[in-house]
């Protein structure tokens, strides 16, 4: 066999295999998103239709615009959107604040105990949620809390925050003493320093770990599942199971319910790809 | 000295210079001029050091106590009562009576078993794929910054998108899988696929292993990306193939990641919940019930929170056993937990 042929054969080999990459990794999602333009007809017809005879959107401005009414279960939509984008931006607005400051403070001042505090910043990342999720749910229970918005913010808390202060201490940490020290001398108090000089340039940081801790927080289901039941507090990824079990067997709606709920992350995690894998590398975090 | 090094030489000569600066010159002993620097540094009652730690990490402290800790130990507790949620008021002390109890159920033992399995075979799968994957999107091709960008796409999908859409696909009527296997004359009628327990379980782990390749190829590849090319070109002036480079290159240097990866992924994989959840509800027959939603069931189906506790602390105590070498190892791979 002559030298130019095998490159060639390797060559075909490459992109055989890379097409097969790309097929596995979009054929579920894209599959998903065929149902969601499909009509009830197409996916129940056997043999399969593989593509719908008429695509149509219809169910998209169904769950957008409400539904036909109250009874309706695509009326529910809008709120449980409303809600997953309350509870996952209040949980990432608190953590990062809180978890930043305190992130700045394990990475850079040396004080007794450090080493024990890191430790429980880790802890959430091996703890099964079963373990935190009978407990709080008891705690939540007897605040009265159960189904409302501030008790699924306040339990998210209890594994964003601790994955927020690890991502921030490798931020913090990745910027030189020097500058700050500079500050210090020149007569800045170490709060000043942290607000003046220290957090503007670690700004990228906080974006990236903002954006990490939301997509997470609006993925988030086991806790939702248990500490919400109606409405008033149900996040999208607990009503988009509903759709697979509860309303009857309407795949096209539960397709189309699939495909919203995870545009935002999706799309979050496709712009800011860089940061995403620089957060997942950095601390090996669950998502 | 601290990461917070102050640098008092340093202070000292800025200091020095600051003086000269001001028609002063130096003369006096260290000691007293290092008193006289750092007392010259501004004072409010933040510059205290306790101060500031204590400023800058209460918040945190208190949330991660009332929301991990306490809740924590409060569930040790609870896992020695006879704790029932339809019998309220009533939770008698039974000692470790809920421990003893999982220890001879059957079902606790075959739901131990199977979250070994479900993980060992996961992570395993997972791995051997994860390093394939990642040595293929290290060579060079055409559009290959968009096959990565794809990769991240499993992993952004939420849990419960990812279950619905194989619970679609696996569905025994007008699933994907079974309209694709009769298409291609693999089968000749259409297969319940998740209602053989085995089976089924087989089939959420491959929905597991779909979500979860991605990101271990991801974190590969950016190990990969950091091995010098000399070494590479080192190695081809010496006559090595490609297996050798592979062997006595590539592997030793990506063993640390793919340890430390190993152990996180089988953490995330003994806590599965999500997936068997939507796609089985442990079932059928309990085939696919892990430790987790043996635990679930106990306590939010049959509110017996006692016992569900047990079963959550058998969890932690298999979690602590992978969780131990992973600490070990992430502190050793950046020398030093906060060093």
């Amino acid at each position: 066999m002559t030298v130019a042929l095998n490159k060639k054969l390797v060559g075909f080999f490459l992109y055989f295999a890379v097409g097969l990459l790309v097929v596995v990794i979009l054929a579920p999602y894209l599959w998903l998103f065929i149902s969601s333009i499909s009509t009830k007809k197409d996916l129940t017809s056997v043999p399969l239709r593989w593509f719908p005879s008429k695509p149509t959107f219809e169910n998209y401005s169904r769950l957008l615009l409400g539904g036909t009414g109250a009874t309706d279960a695509a009326s529910q939509f809008g709120r449980c959107a409303l809600n997953s984008l309350i509870v996952a931006s209040a949980v990432t607005l608190i953590s990062v604040f809180f978890g930043s400051l305190s992130a700045y403070c394990l990475a850079r001042i040396d004080f007794k105990g450090r080493n024990i505090l890191s430790l429980t910043i880790i802890l959430p990342q091996l703890l099964p949620p079963i373990a935190l999720i009978i407990p709080l749910y008891l705690i939540v229970r007897k605040l009265g809390l159960l189904d409302t918005r501030p008790a699924l913010i306040m339990t998210y808390i209890s594994f964003i925050l601790p994955l927020v202060i690890w991502l921030m201490i490798g931020h913090f940490r990745s910027i030189p003493t020097d500058i700050e020290e500079a500050a210090r001398i020149d007569g800045c108090s170490r709060i000043g320093a942290l607000f003046r000089v220290v957090l503007p340039l670690v700004a990228p940081g906080i974006a990236a770990t903002f954006i990490f801790a939301f997509i997470i927080a609006w993925n988030e289901f086991f806790y939702a599942l248990i500490f919400s039941s109606t409405q008033s507090s149900k996040t999208l990824s607990v009503l988009v199971e509903e759709f697979s079990s509860k309303f009857g067997e309407d795949y096209v709606l539960m397709s189309t319910a699939g495909v919203l709920a995870s545009l935002p992350p999706v799309v979050l995690a496709l712009i800011f790809q860089k940061y995403i894998v620089q957060g997942l590398t950095a601390g090996s975090v669950k998502g | 000295m601290g990461t917070y090094a102050f640098d008092y030489n340093r202070r000292k000569s800025c200091a020095t210079i600051r003086l000269k600066k001001r028609g002063l010159e130096v003369v006096c002993r260290e000691d007293v001029f290092l008193k006289m620097v750092k007392n010259s540094l501004p004072t409010s009652p933040f510059e205290k050091k306790g101060n500031v730690v204590l400023l800058l990490l209460l918040p945190s402290l208190i949330l991660i106590f009332g929301l991990l800790i306490y809740p924590l130990i409060y569930s040790f507790y609870i896992s020695l009562l006879d704790f029932n949620l339809t019998r309220p008021g009533v939770a008698p002390f039974i000692g470790l009576n809920n421990y003893v109890r999982a220890l001879s159920d059957d079902l606790f033992l075959s739901s131990f078993l199977r979250t070994i399995y479900f993980s060992v075979v996961t992570v395993c799968t997972e791995i051997v794929l994860g390093v394939a994957i990642a040595l293929l999107l290290k060579q060079k091709f055409r559009g290959r910054g968009i096959v990565r960008g794809l990769a991240i796409l499993p992993w952004a999908l939420p849990t419960v998108v990812n279950g619905i859409m194989w619970k679609w696909i696996y569905n025994a009527n007008y699933g994907a899988l079974n309209a694709l296997l009769f298409n291609l004359g693999l089968i000749s009628e259409y297969q319940v696929w998740l209602g053989e327990p085995m089976r089924a379980l087989h089939l959420v782990m491959l929905a597991n292993i779909w979500k979860e390749t991605p990101v271990g190829v991801l974190m590969i590849l950016a190990t990969l990306e950091g091995i010098p090319e000399e070494l590479y070109e080192a190695s081809r002036v010496d006559g090595a193939n490609t297996w050798q480079r592979f062997r006595y290159i590539t592997l030793p240097l990506i063993k640390p990641m793919i340890g430390i990866l190993f152990l996180i992924k089988i953490i995330w994989a003994v806590r599965e919940f999500d997936l068997i959840y939507i796609v089985t509800r442990g079932g059928p027959g309990g085939g696919t019930t892990v430790l987790s939603y043996l635990a679930y069931l106990n306590s939010f189906k049959f509110f017996k929170m006692g016992y569900g506790s047990a079963i959550a602390y058998f969890l932690i105590a298999l979690v602590m056993v992978i969780g131990i070498p992973y600490i070990i190892a992430i502190t050793r791979s950046q020398g030093g937990l906060f060093e």
